[in-house]
C-alpha cells in the first residue's frame, strides 16, 4: 500500500540518504517560532545545515504530547497568527527548494479545515508528509483512510507501548517511513536515551518494510550519532527549539552537528 | 451498569455517540486505554466489584443521599415543587466521590497504585485524594493556578489528605490547562499510573465509565420520588464536562415524559465571547481525547472558557452530551455568572443550603423558565456544597450590593 500512496517524495529522500551512507536527519521546526517571517529563513538554513527531511509543527492551543519548550514556541506562534492555512500558504511558497516537509499537527485544526480539503490544499502546496499525533491507528478509519488517500504520506507512529500485534497493523496504513518515539513522555531533551532502544528498533525493523525514524528526547551530536546507528533517520526537535530561543546561530551550529553526526553513523 | 459503548438509549459502536467520543490520543496511551477498557468491563460485571462498591457508597460516601422538597424556593418561584438531589450531602461534599471510589477500585485490579487527576472546583481533587487515602495509592492532583486562588479551602484539603498538588500555569491556570498536564503525566508514567478524569470527558472508556459511576444519582432520585408517587415533569443538572449531568439524566432517558435540561455556564453572557457553553455556542472538535462539542476559534485552535464557577470553566464537554443535544433528547440551556450567584444566595437564604457555584447555575437554570413548572414536580440535582465557594461568592456578592 505504502508504495501506490503518497508523494513518495520522503522514500526518495531515505533512499537517497542510505546509499550516500549514515542515517537521515530530520529536524523539527515549530511553524512560525520566533514569528511566522522567520519560518522560510529558518527552513533554508535547516536544509543548509543537512537535513534529508524537515518535520513543520502546526502550532495548537492544546498541546498534549508537547513538553515545555514546544508549547512555549506554539503559543507564541499563536499569538504571531501562525495558523494551520498559513502554514500551508508558506509551504506552498518554499516546499519545492528544500527537503521534503512533513507537516506535524494535532487533529483539531485539520478537523475544523475540513479532512478532504486539507489533504487538498496540502498535496497542492507540495507537503510530502503528514503526521497527526493524536490520531493513533484505528481510532477513526474513515477519517484516516480519507488522510491517506492520494497526495502526501500518512506518517504514523509507534510507542515503547504498542504490541507487536498492533505495530502489524500500524505497518500496514502507514507510508513514507514509520516514527518510533524512543520513549514513553511528551517531546522533550533527555539526558540520556534508554538502555533498551537498540533491541525496540531491532523489532521494529524486522516488523515493517518502511524506513524507521525514531524522536524524543534526543538533544547532542552524540546521541544522534547513537540513534544513526540503529534506525533510518533521526529527529530532534527540542533541542533545536531551545537552541532558538537563545539565538539562530546556535540552532544553526547545532543543526549543522546533529546533521554530521547522523550521516557520519554507521549502520550496524 | 452497562458496559456497552453508549447507554442503551444512546450511541452507536464501542466508544461512540452517534458520531461522537473516540479514542484521539497518542499513540503511547493507546495500549492504557485498552487494558482499561478490559479491566472495567471485567469490574462491572464481578459480582464482588460491584458488591465492595455498593458498600463503600452506603457505609463511606452515605448513599443513598437523599431528595428534598425545598418548599420555601419553590414558594418564591411561583409555586414549583422543587426536588433537591441532595449529592452535596455524600461524604467530600459532592457527587464526585461517587466515581472516584469507582476509579480507584478499577486502578487496585489493574495493579496501578500510582493515581492522578485534573481539578477545576477541588471537588473531583479532593474525592480523589480521599479514595487514595483510603487505599493508600500515592496521589497527584493538577489544578490551575487560578483555580488554586479561587477555591484555596480545597487545595489545603487536598495537601491533608496527603495528595501532591501540582500547580498549572499554561493557558489561564484552569481545568482544561490542568488536564493537559495530567494527560502530560499519564504519557510519561502510564506503566504504574492510573488516570481518574473525574467527568464524562476524555477518550473511551471513560465517558463511559464515569457515567456508569455517576448514573447512581439518577437511579436513586427516580426510586426516591416514585416511592413518593411522584413523577417528575422535568430534571435540572448543570453541564461542565457534565458528569452530574448525565449521572442524573440517565435513569431517565427512556422515560420521554420527563423533560431533561443541561444548563451550562454562560458567563458574562453568550455574546460577550467569555463563557463556557460549549453546547449552546461551539462545534464539533477534538480535545483531550474525544469528539464533541468546542469552544473553538476559525483555526481550530481551542478558545478559553470562562465561568464564575471553576468546575463550569472548560471550553468542552462530554461527548454524550453532543449526543443528546443532536438527537433532541436534552434541552440544554445557560446562565451566566450573575444569575447563577442570585440562585445561590436565594436557595441559601430560603432553605439554609449553601450549593456549589455549579449546582447554582442548574437553580438558575430552573429560575429562568419556573412560570413553566408552576404546580408541577420537578428535579433538580445539587451536585455539591459550597463551602469551597463561601468566600468567593462572599467577595463577588458584595461587588454587586455595591455596585
Amino acid at each position: 500500500m505504502s508504495a501506490a500512496v503518497g508523494s513518495g517524495r520522503l522514500a526518495a529522500a531515505f533512499e537517497a540518504r542510505r546509499e550516500a551512507g549514515g542515517a537521515a536527519f530530520i529536524p523539527y521546526l515549530t511553524f512560525g517560532y520566533p514569528s511566522p517571517e522567520d519560518t522560510p529563513r529558518l527552513l533554508g538554513r535547516l536544509a543548509d545545515a543537512g537535513a534529508d527531511v524537515i518535520e513543520l509543527g502546526v502550532p495548537f492551543s492544546d498541546p498534549l504530547a508537547d513538553g515545555p519548550t514546544i508549547q512555549r514556541a506554539g503559543w507564541r506562534a499563536l499569538e504571531r497568527g501562525a495558523t494551520l492555512a498559513a502554514a500551508l500558504e508558506l509551504v506552498e511558497r518554499v516546499a519545492a527548494g528544500l527537503p521534503p516537509l512533513v507537516l506535524f499537527s494535532y487533529l483539531n485544526p485539520i478537523l475544523h479545515a475540513g479532512v478532504d480539503a486539507f489533504r487538498e490544499r496540502a498535496a497542492a502546496a507540495g507537503v510530502a508528509g503528514v503526521l497527526v499525533t493524536d490520531l493513533p491507528v484505528g481510532s477513526d478509519p474513515d477519517l484516516e483512510a480519507r488522510l491517506a488517500g492520494a497526495g502526501p504520506d500518512l506518517i504514523r507512529l509507534v510507542a515503547p507501548t504498542t504490541s507487536e500485534a498492533r505495530v502489524r497493523g500500524i505497518a500496514g496504513t502507514a507510508s513514507g517511513f514509520l516514527y518510533y518515539v524512543s520513549r514513553t513522555g511528551v517531546t522533550g531533551a533527555r539526558a540520556s536515551l534508554t538502555d533498551t532502544l537498540a533491541e525496540e528498533v531491532g523489532r521494529l525493523r524486522g516488523l515493517v518494510d518502511l524506513p524507521v525514524a525514531v524522536g524524543f528526547g534526543i538533544s547532542r551530536p552524540e546521541q544522534a550519532a547513537q540513534v544513526g546507528r540503529l534506525a533510518d533517520g533521526v529527529v530532534v526537535g527540542s533541542a533545536l527549539i531551545d537552541a532558538l530561543g537563545r539565538d539562530e546561530e546556535a540552532f544553526a551550529e547545532l543543526a549543522a552537528a546533529l546533521a554530521e553526526a547522523a550521516h557520519g553513523a554507521r549502520s550496524t | 451498569m452497562t458496559t456497552t459503548g453508549g447507554a442503551p438509549a444512546s450511541g452507536t459502536g464501542a466508544g461512540r455517540f452517534g458520531r461522537f467520543g473516540g479514542r484521539y490520543v497518542p499513540e503511547t496511551l493507546i495500549p492504557a486505554l485498552e487494558e482499561l477498557e478490559a479491566a472495567y468491563a471485567e469490574a462491572a460485571t464481578d459480582p464482588e466489584f460491584l458488591g465492595r462498591l455498593a458498600e463503600l457508597l452506603a457505609d463511606y460516601v452515605g448513599r443513598p443521599s437523599p431528595v428534598y422538597r425545598a418548599d420555601r424556593l419553590g414558594e418564591a418561584l411561583g409555586g414549583v415543587r422543587v426536588w433537591l438531589k441532595r449529592e452535596d450531602l455524600n461524604h467530600t461534599g459532592a457527587h464526585k466521590i461517587n466515581n472516584t471510589l469507582g476509579q480507584a477500585l478499577v486502578a487496585l485490579r489493574m495493579a496501578k497504585r500510582r493515581i492522578i487527576a485534573e481539578t477545576g472546583a477541588g471537588q473531583h481533587g479532593v474525592a480523589t485524594a480521599t479514595a487514595c487515602a483510603l487505599f493508600g495509592l500515592e496521589c497527584v492532583v493538577y489544578m490551575g493556578r487560578e483555580d488554586m486562588r479561587r477555591q484555596a479551602l480545597n487545595v489545603e484539603r487536598m495537601r491533608l489528605l496527603g495528595a501532591e498538588i501540582r500547580p498549572v500555569d499554561s493557558g489561564r491556570g484552569t481545568l482544561k490547562d490542568a488536564t493537559n498536564e495530567a494527560i502530560r503525566d499519564w504519557v510519561e508514567n502510564v506503566r504504574d499510573t492510573h488516570y481518574i478524569i473525574g467527568s464524562v470527558v476524555g477518550p473511551d472508556p471513560y465517558p463511559r465509565m464515569v457515567r456508569d459511576f455517576q448514573r447512581v444519582i439518577g437511579d436513586e432520585a427516580r426510586r426516591q420520588l416514585a416511592d413518593r408517587d411522584v413523577r417528575p415533569a422535568a430534571a435540572f443538572a448543570c453541564v461542565g464536562g457534565g458528569s452530574n449531568a448525565i449521572g442524573l439524566f440517565t435513569a431517565f432517558l427512556d422515560d420521554g415524559e420527563v423533560e431533561l435540561v443541561g444548563v451550562e455556564a454562560a458567563g458574562e453572557g453568550l455574546e460577550s465571547g467569555r463563557h463556557a457553553a460549549s453546547l449552546a455556542a461551539g462545534s464539533p472538535g477534538v480535545l483531550h481525547g474525544s469528539l464533541s462539542y468546542l469552544l473553538q476559534d476559525e483555526g481550530g485552535q481551542v478558545v478559553p472558557a470562562h465561568s464564575v464557577s471553576a468546575g463550569l470553566d472548560y471550553p468542552g464537554v462530554g461527548p454524550e452530551h453532543a449526543w443528546l443535544r443532536d438527537t433532541g433528547r436534552v434541552r440544554y440551556e445557560s446562565a451566566t455568572d450573575g444569575e447563577a450567584l442570585a440562585a445561590f444566595r436565594r436557595l441559601t437564604r430560603l432553605e439554609g443550603i449553601i450549593p456549589a457555584l455549579e449546582s447554582a447555575h442548574a437553580l438558575a437554570g430552573l429560575t429562568a423558565e419556573a412560570d413553566r413548572w408552576r404546580d408541577r414536580d420537578v428535579l433538580v440535582c445539587l451536585s455539591g456544597r459550597g463551602d469551597k465557594d463561601v468566600v468567593e461568592a462572599a467577595r463577588l456578592l458584595a461587588g454587586q450590593d455595591s455596585e
